[in-house]
């Protein structure tokens, strides 16, 4: 059984959701990253999304824009995000890791060195905005050859006829995106969302994670009854750029578990 | 208008060989696939084509007349040389055909909101106006940048009652305009329609911007054949995002004996890194929803660019025209913003005509290609936008020469 697999069916076990924090690698710089995702899988986080920073990221808000801006000055490239995981990866075994990033940087690396160099520094997955099933086939193929999965998103602009179609590729976990919009920290769950995951649930038994503008405890266990597994972006990055260093091992720690805690069921 | 069906995308939709696509988000395919199929009717209906043909005659003054360069021609003492004049489009530029096509199609989708990025302005301008007749609520997005060196347009945008976004990530210039208007596309995609500038963006883009913008060589093939009798040998046009050369090249993809050269913003000089010539330098990948060249570094991300033309500094460029380059049916060649300038000043003193100064670049380009050739060859140049938003840079570029002459 894979990690993705596991960090769903433990949480399940316990009656709790996934808890995956996103980290932009590199922001506000690489050791900082480090340390960061290690401080929160040890609060309890299941599932880390690394996020690859891009030029032109046309999915995020202004929080992840900037994390990404910041991170490229900070010269991180795929090669500095591989290096991040193996260090994390060295630490913790059992945590399912993902690359978060725009196709781009990942085409002109080379999907098959990508695939390879990956697999190797301990990823699980790859989730790409950019790139619906009508384009991911090339990536795909190849990834999933190497054991590695790439996770869909679907969104509430989804028609039914694209969920079912979505759902039959999926493998790990489907995404879903909470809301109609870009990444970014908001007041309240979108009152869309359980129309959304009802939808869904009817094509598949595969986990749903829910992710876009999920950033407080309240949020996560509002929607920890019906989702496996929540998402938190732009409120990490916002912590990680915010926090002193001093104190960002501690603030991470405990914002994880306060989320960690408020997804029990 | 006819909107012609050939074309190299006419076997695989979507697809001009390896170039093309929709790399969006999940949120906007159901988008792109409405926007597919709303396009697909109405270029079988006619009374959408004849209310387009209706005010592209008496609202956007089409036909653009052609125009012999006689004294450009006697100067540069070689080929003959035609302007297909769409600097006397209403607006100053083609852009007005392309945003007349889409805001029409917005309007019949019953979308209520229109967006747009802009670069130079033309597109945002003709947009606002077009949305400013139909009576729709109209954003445009522009970056910082652009809106200073643009003035003018800003300007003209606002007294249409446009909205103008000013846009402060990244290199704040085109590219950052047309991630900020995606951006807001994502968001509020059940009633907005993003009408795109160029031949560029997630399919069906590419084949929509072009069919509006192919009325430039259908008119300037018939115009060409009433006056010479015979077609041109040479197309040339300037190539940002592509719109206009598109526009022009389309009606001749067929006519094998006609040569295409398409003109890209070479800024301080290639070898500086200075510039903007998405297919002179660049690699490919996935920029704005499509694959085709696109100017990056080593890991895949995208670099910024100079040219002295806002409308040409863009680091990506339509995939059909990648496709044409791969192809060899066209060719692509170069001009600095110093030779931009040549061009410009030589338009003007040679013809009365103040050109753009993306046009400026097809100009020179016209001239030394001329030079080259027989008084038997006829070259075919899309002048496709006048000058009045640019006075402000070249006085700053030729400010001190211009005071002494």
């Amino acid at each position: 059984m894979g990690r993705i697999e596991q960090a769903f069916r433990r949480a399940r076990e316990e009656r709790r959701a996934v808890i995956a924090p996103y980290f932009t690698v590199g922001y506000p710089d690489v050791p900082a990253t480090v340390e960061g995702v290690s401080a929160a899988i040890r609060a309890g986080a299941d599932l880390i999304e690394l996020g690859v920073p891009f030029s032109d990221p046309l999915a995020d808000g202004a929080t992840i824009q900037k994390s990404s801006t910041a991170a490229l000055n900070n010269s991180v490239t795929l090669q500095s995000c591989l290096e991040v995981t193996r260090l994390i990866r060295a630490q913790f075994q059992d945590t399912a890791i993902f690359f978060m990033g725009y196709y781009n940087p990942f085409l002109q690396y080379g999907i098959e060195k990508l695939a390879d160099d990956a697999a190797a520094a301990g990823i699980d997955g790859l989730i790409v905005p950019d790139l619906p099933p009508e384009e991911s086939g090339p990536l795909d193929d190849v990834i999933s050859r190497h054991s590695l999965d790439l996770i869909y998103l679907i969104a509430p602009t989804s028609p039914d006829e694209r969920i079912e179609a979505i759902s039959k590729r999926a493998r790990g976990f489907i995404y879903c995106v909470s809301l109609t919009g870009v990444t970014g920290a908001r007041d309240a769950v979108s009152a869309g969302v359980p129309a959304l995951i009802q939808r869904v649930r009817a094509h598949t038994d595969v986990p749903l994670a829910l992710g876009f503008g999920i950033s407080r405890p309240d949020h996560v266990a509002s929607v920890a009854p019906i989702v496996d597994g929540v998402v938190i972006g732009s409120a990490m990055v916002n912590l990680m750029g915010d926090t002193p260093a001093a104190e960002r091992t501690q603030v991470v720690e405990n914002y994880v578990r306060s989320l960690a805690d408020a997804g029990r069921r | 208008m006819t909107i012609v069906k050939t074309g190299a995308d006419a076997e695989a939709p979507g697809r001009f060989g390896r170039f093309g696509g929709r790399y969006v988000p999940e949120t906007l395919m159901a988008a792109v696939t409405e926007l597919e199929e709303s396009y697909a009717a109405a270029r079988e209906d006619n009374e959408f084509l004849s209310r387009l043909d209706h005010l592209s005659r008496t609202y956007a003054g089409r036909p653009t007349p052609l125009t012999l360069a006689e004294r450009l021609t006697e100067q540069s003492d070689g080929a003959r040389i035609y302007l297909k004049r769409e600097d006397l489009a209403h607006t100053g530029a083609h852009k007005i055909n392309n945003a007349l096509g889409q805001v029409l199609l917005a309007q019949r989708m019953g979308k209520t909101r229109i967006i747009a990025e802009t670069g130079a302005g033309q597109h945002g301008v003709a947009t606002a106006t077009v949305c400013a007749l139909l009576g729709l609520e109209c954003v445009v997005y522009m970056g910082e940048e652009d809106i200073h060196r643009q003035a003018p347009n800003v300007f003209r945008m606002r007294l249409l009652g446009a909205d103008v976004v000013s846009v402060t990530a990244g290199s704040r210039t085109l590219k950052d305009a047309v991630n900020e208007a995606m951006r807001d596309w994502v968001t509020n995609v059940v009633n907005t329609y993003y009408v795109i500038g160029s031949v560029v963006g997630p399919h069906p883009y590419p084949v929509i911007v072009r069919d509006f913008q192919a009325v430039i060589g259908q008119e300037a093939r018939e115009q060409m054949l009433e006056v010479e009798g015979r077609l041109p040998t040479h197309l040339v046009a300037c190539v940002g995002g592509g719109s206009n050369a598109m526009g022009l090249f389309h009606a001749f993809y067929g006519d094998s004996d006609v040569a295409m050269v398409g003109v890209e913003a070479a800024g301080h000089g290639i070898d500086t890194g200075e510039h903007s010539a998405s297919l002179g330098a660049g690699k490919p990948g996935v920029l704005h929803g499509s694959f085709s060249q696109v100017l990056q570094d080593d890991w895949g991300q995208v670099t910024e660019t100079h040219s002295i033309s806002a409308g040409l500094d863009y680091p990506g460029v339509g995939p059909e025209l990648s496709y044409y380059q791969e192809t060899e049916r066209a060719r692509f060649t170069s001009v600095t913003d110093a030779e931009a300038l040549e061009g410009f000043k030589l338009l003007a003193r040679t013809e009365g005509i103040i050109p753009a100064l993306e046009s400026s670049h097809a100009i020179f380009e016209a001239a030394r290609l001329a030079a080259t050739l027989s008084p038997d060859d006829i070259i075919l140049m899309n002048l496709s936008g006048r000058g009045d938003k640019d006075l402000a840079t070249v006085t700053d570029a030729l400010g001190i020469e211009l005071d002494r002459t």
